[in-house]
């Protein structure tokens, strides 16, 4: 059961303050999705103003440097027509609006999403609104067509309110290597953060963790209730834990990659970054499904339209894998690690130990098999169609190489040599058929530990809380991608659906996470067992100063400056 | 149906029932060719070892893995997809049209059909290939290991059906790549891509055939295979079918020599000219003392020979890698489908075996066997399109012999149709009306000749019944005797010369043959020619006149 005080994180909008806002301005958005917007619920924000806010709130954020593009004009027409049906949907019914197991009658509000405001990773394709994968090959590319998955939220009367930086093409852990330059972690700006001694506010910002750290920095900074983000090998759960947010990788299949740029197709999906649980299952239940144009999606398994607020976990198996005591996990997570378990077993779930024993092995195979595709992806890129293309034209073959050598930057570059030497005729067994037996084997390890009766897997997400940003471009990408990835990837490789959930702050003020992983297709459970360890571990909200803005002036911090890393 | 192949067809034809014609004189030529490429395998020296590899364009509305429009001669770049551009993010939906044109080719060939196969990435970058890959099947094709059975024709009259076999390694779904325009004069390429994405079969057959008229022999059997299951039109001129000729000579018993692979071919008739040129140049190049290099040749169809094309073949890495956005293609039978299938997602092998319509080879036996046709005919009759159909349209409706009917349709109506570009189906001659001609031949109403002559009216489209044209014309058979002998007495008297001859030749047959000729012509043919020959040879063994001998 959940008791009032851990409800008050979920707070009706205008109401103000609250435990969990505290210091939040009163104009900041804070509250999950499924609590807003009612417009007829007595009191609380239109979707216009909800929109509004948003927007204003990514203008005051600007210098975190979350969005490539916002969708400002676009934004206020969606909320507007959202309004329209809100009043209309008003006028016809006299009972709140609390269906949302029903599907609305026409004129009336499309369902829970109806009027959210959300943004979505710059890797996604959106008709006629420029999408770059943060890359100077596709700067100006303005698709024709829009990913299923934005499509669904659009059809929802979801509120798109812009696209959100990365690292280019999604190649990366920290959002520090995209076209636009580095995402700043809104958490750097916090109370929780700033208030700490030696804390330097002009060069301690920490990174966002990648590579959906503007989709992460979105929704954590409250510009957004819901953003999409990618998740290849963590690029969705990675930021997600170091921004303190519930971040859903799902299984495998369960909702379209169509309109997604690739990067590791075998291991991409779209990811759901939110600020509860609750919210993840709002938005997977809209954006699950089987689609035409994505041939490698699954019938999706019936699911409860949300989640039980009270939750049993008695019956519930957790699996602590003994190989995620990985060398350089903090101590601080190691410890969260240990709390979330015995709170898992004092609410009656059995805890076990369990070993996956081909995970050590799953980052050098996830390097082999995700630079294959890479290469592979990356040959349409010819400047020939769309995107960049060299002046230099002595040849076919010299606008290519031109091409490719001024369009990518040197993390994409270096990935796409890699990948076509694992997959030279000489190197394949070796490497790529290798990895791919490897990357089985992990598969195996996971389904072995399923069978077995085990139903949820308790690992950290990441090896600690946010780094600095000057501490983290010591080590090249390549590093701190095999680092950062450690935990994350291995289900990439499996399919199975992870959620982290983020347990608490560490000495620093920042979020520390942990990751849930579940069998496939099991991703309702999953967030059942998020949700009920969201309505015990009372994670703080975080505390943005009143005029954000004002305190960047003061500290002397640009706004975003789209430069080159080339 | 192409014009380079009904050339072909009609060569076989034309060699069988009109020898003397200069098309059976040019096959005449070609059959020596081959069978001196023969001899010297039984001599012991170099012989010729043949393999190919066909890509034949699915015949389907949409593409393989889009549903952009297949259509030849589109305006350029009017049926392109957003996943035929290659536009990021894009995803193949594989055409459930183009698997079943696969398994039934598969199944007509005797393949075994593979109940699980997968997609994998061919990587090279060409500016007619949008995603620097094509999708193929090189791990594991939808069929492998067929037969493909077929015949040719040989001996001095092309009479002779040698029946022949080409083992067929496997058939792969792929997507056709774009096609590039070189404009050298303004140094730039133009690319159409209308073609990138539709679907191909690519057949690998092996080294089982042995000079250029097998191989050509093999390819429009195999044409025939595929246009009678409708899988693909077959038209090679127009791309639908592509043939690469994998080319070697060696000595029997020896390994295989260097191969060389041709390109460039849009014709049966030069597959088998770039292959004997090919194979007579490595024998040449061997019997010199020379190595084979191994490269790609193109034929250059002007001069008749083959040239090395710029090679990066040889050097090229494929990269192979899978298909990750295609899950293996599962076939079913109709007792393997699993529970709640969507059935429009499910394609079943068995069914399309039952579905599958009676194969050329079958006919021609049929054709044989029902109406006591030589082989040699069935070919000419099956290899035309809707031939057979007319051919056995005529005989249900006429009383006329069935031995008789393949004469009338094979030289008479297919020699109009040659002659004036005519397919059968746009003939002006119904079945129906053939039959009502050959009616009137049978029952002795017109002779042979008139009956040419109602056929050219008829061909004219008056609509006229061919007794109609008899009764306006008067082509009816000249019986009375007395009006017979008269034109053959005029005859005679016209050709003092002939007579003599007869008389000192005692009964000379040239000369009989050529009065006949000339009673014939001034008849019209119209007259009873036993009745002529008969008077001929009757006035002729009168004795003279005296006046006239001395």
């Amino acid at each position: 059961m959940v008791s009032p005080g851990q409800r008050q994180r979920h707070l009706d909008l205008g109401t103000g303050g609250g435990r969990g806002c505290e210091g939040a301005s009163s104009g900041a958005v804070c509250l999950c999705l499924c609590r807003c917007p009612r417009p007829c619920g007595g009191g609380r924000v239109s979707p216009t103003e909800l929109c509004t806010r948003c927007l204003e709130q990514v203008k005051r954020t600007g210098f975190l440097n979350a969005f490539v593009t916002v969708t400002e004009e676009q934004a206020l027409r969606q909320a507007s027509e959202a309004e329209r049906r809100f009043l209309e949907g008003r006028s016809l019914t006299a009972s709140p609006l609390t269906h949302r197991d029903r599907s609305p009658p026409p004129g009336k509000p499309r369902g829970p999403l109806d009027g959210i405001p959300f943004s979505v990773k710059d890797n996604f394709c959106t008709e006629n609104i420029e999408t770059t994968c943060a890359s100077h090959m596709l700067k100006g590319y303005f698709p024709p067509y829009t990913a299923t998955v934005v499509q669904k939220l659009l059809d929802q009367g979801a509120v798109l309110i812009g696209k959100t930086n990365l690292d280019e093409f999604a190649m990366g852990a920290g959002s520090t290597d995209g076209v636009f330059g580095p995402v700043r972690n809104p958490w750097s700006y916090s109370a929780q953060y700033r208030e700490r001694p030696g804390v330097d506010p002009r060069s301690d910002w920490v990174i966002t963790g990648g590579s959906s750290g503007g989709s992460a920095a979105a929704v954590a900074s409250l510009g957004s209730f819901l953003a999409l983000g990618s998740d290849s090998g963590g690029s969705t759960r990675n930021p997600g834990a170091l921004c303190g947010l519930v971040a859903l990788k799902p299984t495998y299949g369960l909702l379209s990659r169509h309109g997604l740029i690739p990067l590791v197709n075998s291991m991409d999906v779209p990811g759901i970054l939110v600020r509860s649980a609750d919210d993840a299952a709002t938005a997977l239940g809209v954006l699950r499904g089987l689609d035409v144009r994505d041939s490698t999606t699954i019938p999706p398994p019936a699911a409860p339209p949300h989640l039980p607020d009270d939750i049993d976990i008695a019956r519930i198996r957790v699996g602590i894998p003994k190989e995620y005591h990985a060398p350089g996990l903090s101590a601080e997570t190691l410890c969260q690690w240990g709390r979330v378990a015995d709170l898992l077993e004092r609410g009656g779930a059995s805890v076990e130990q369990v070993s996956l024993p081909h995970t050590q092995h799953s980052i050098v195979c996830y390097h082999v098999l995700c630079t294959a595709e890479v290469a592979s992806n990356m040959a349409r890129f010819d400047g020939l169609q769309y995107g960049h293309r060299s002046e230099v034209n002595d040849s076919t073959e010299a606008l290519y190489a031109a091409t490719c050598h001024e369009g990518f930057n040197d993390v994409v570059r270096r990935r796409i040599l890699a990948g076509n030497y694992f997959l030279l005729k000489r190197n394949y067994e070796r490497y790529f058929m290798k990895a791919q037996k490897v990357r089985r084997l992990i598969a195996q390890d996971f389904a072995r530990v399923f069978r077995d009766g085990v139903d949820v897997l308790l690992t950290p997400t990441t090896l600690g809380d946010a780094v600095r940003y000057c501490d983290f471009i010591q080590e090249d990408n390549r590093t701190r991608s095999a680092q950062e990835d450690v935990f994350t990837q291995p289900v990439n490789m499996a399919g199975l659906p992870a959620v982290t959930v983020p347990t608490a702050l560490s000495s620093r003020g920042l979020p520390i996470s942990l990751q849930l992983i579940g069998r496939a297709s099991h991703d309702w459970q999953l967030l059942g067992v998020a949700k009920w360890l969201e309505q015990r571990l009372e994670f703080p909200a975080i505390q943005l100063p009143q005029d954000v803005s004002q305190a960047e002036r003061e500290a002397g911090v640009p706004g975003r400056v789209r430069t080159s890393v080339l | 149906m192409s014009t380079s192949l009904s050339s072909c067809s009609s060569r076989s034809r034309s060699a069988s029932v009109q020898p003397g014609s200069p098309s059976a004189a040019s096959a005449r030529h070609w059959n020596s060719s081959a069978s001196s490429l023969r001899i010297s395998s039984i001599e012991g020296s170099l012989v010729g070892v043949v393999g190919l590899e066909i890509h034949a364009q699915i015949y389907a509305s949409t593409k393989l893995f889009s549903s952009s429009q297949v259509c030849f001669s589109s305006p350029p770049n009017s049926s392109v997809s957003f996943f035929d551009a290659a536009l990021p993010g894009t995803l193949p939906v594989l055409n459930r049209r183009c698997v079943e044109a696969a398994v039934m080719t598969g199944l007509a060939l005797g393949c075994t059909i593979n109940k699980r196969s997968l997609f994998d990435r061919k990587h090279y970058f060409y500016a007619d290939l949008p995603a620097g890959y094509q999708i193929t099947q090189q791990r594991l094709p939808i069929a492998v290991g067929g037969r493909l059975s077929y015949s040719h024709l040989v001996g001095r009259k092309r009479n002779q059906v040698v029946d022949k076999n080409v083992r067929i390694k496997q058939i792969q779904l792929e997507q056709d790549s774009g096609k590039s325009l070189h404009d050298s004069y303004r140094s730039q390429t133009l690319i159409d891509l209308n073609r990138a994405g539709v679907g191909l079969m690519e057949l690998v057959l092996e080294p089982d055939m042995s000079c250029g008229e097998e191989a050509a022999a093999a390819v429009r059997e195999l044409q025939l295979i595929l246009q009678a299951l409708g899988t693909c039109q077959g038209n090679m001129s127009e791309g639908q079918l592509r043939v690469d000729a994998n080319v070697s000579v060696h000595r029997p018993g020896e390994p295989l020599g260097v191969r060389t692979e041709v390109k460039n071919i849009n014709s049966a008739r030069f597959l088998a000219r770039a292959i004997d040129y090919e194979l007579q140049r490595q024998m040449a190049v061997v019997e010199g003392g020379g190595t084979v290099l191994n490269e790609t040749r193109a034929f250059d169809f002007k001069s008749g020979q083959t040239v090395p094309m710029r090679d990066k073949e040889g050097l090229q890495d494929y990269r192979f890698m899978p298909e990750p956005n295609l899950p293996p293609l599962i076939l079913y039978e109709r007792e393997t489908v699993p529970a709640h299938t969507d059935p429009r997602q499910v394609v079943l092998v068995d069914q399309l075996q039952e579905q599958l319509p009676e194969l050329p080879r079958v006919t021609r036996d049929r054709l044989v066997t029902t109406y006591g046709i030589l082989p040699e005919h069935s070919f000419t009759l099956v290899n035309e399109d809707g031939l057979v159909d007319y051919f056995v349209g005529v005989v249900q409706q006429t009383r006329a012999e069935p031995k008789k009917v393949i004469g009338w349709v094979l030289n008479d109506l297919l020699g109009l149709l040659k002659q004036q570009c005519l397919t059968v189906s746009q003939s002006p001659v119904s079945p129906n009306a053939l039959a009502e001609l050959l009616d009137l031949l049978e029952a002795g109403s017109i002779s042979s000749p008139a009956a040419k002559l109602v056929l050219q009216e008829l061909w004219k489209g008056s609509g006229k019944s061919a007794k109609h044209i008899v009764e306006e014309q008067g082509l009816g058979l000249m019986r009375d005797r007395s009006e017979i002998q008269q034109v053959c007495r005029r005859v005679i008297d016209s050709h003092p010369d002939e007579v003599r001859t007869h008389a000192l030749r005692a009964g000379n047959k040239n000369v009989l043959n050529k009065l006949i000729g000339q009673v014939r012509k001034q008849t019209k043919g119209r007259a009873d020619p036993q009745l002529v020959r008969a008077i001929l040879e009757e006035e002729l063994s009168r004795p003279p006149f005296h006046g006239e001998t001395t």
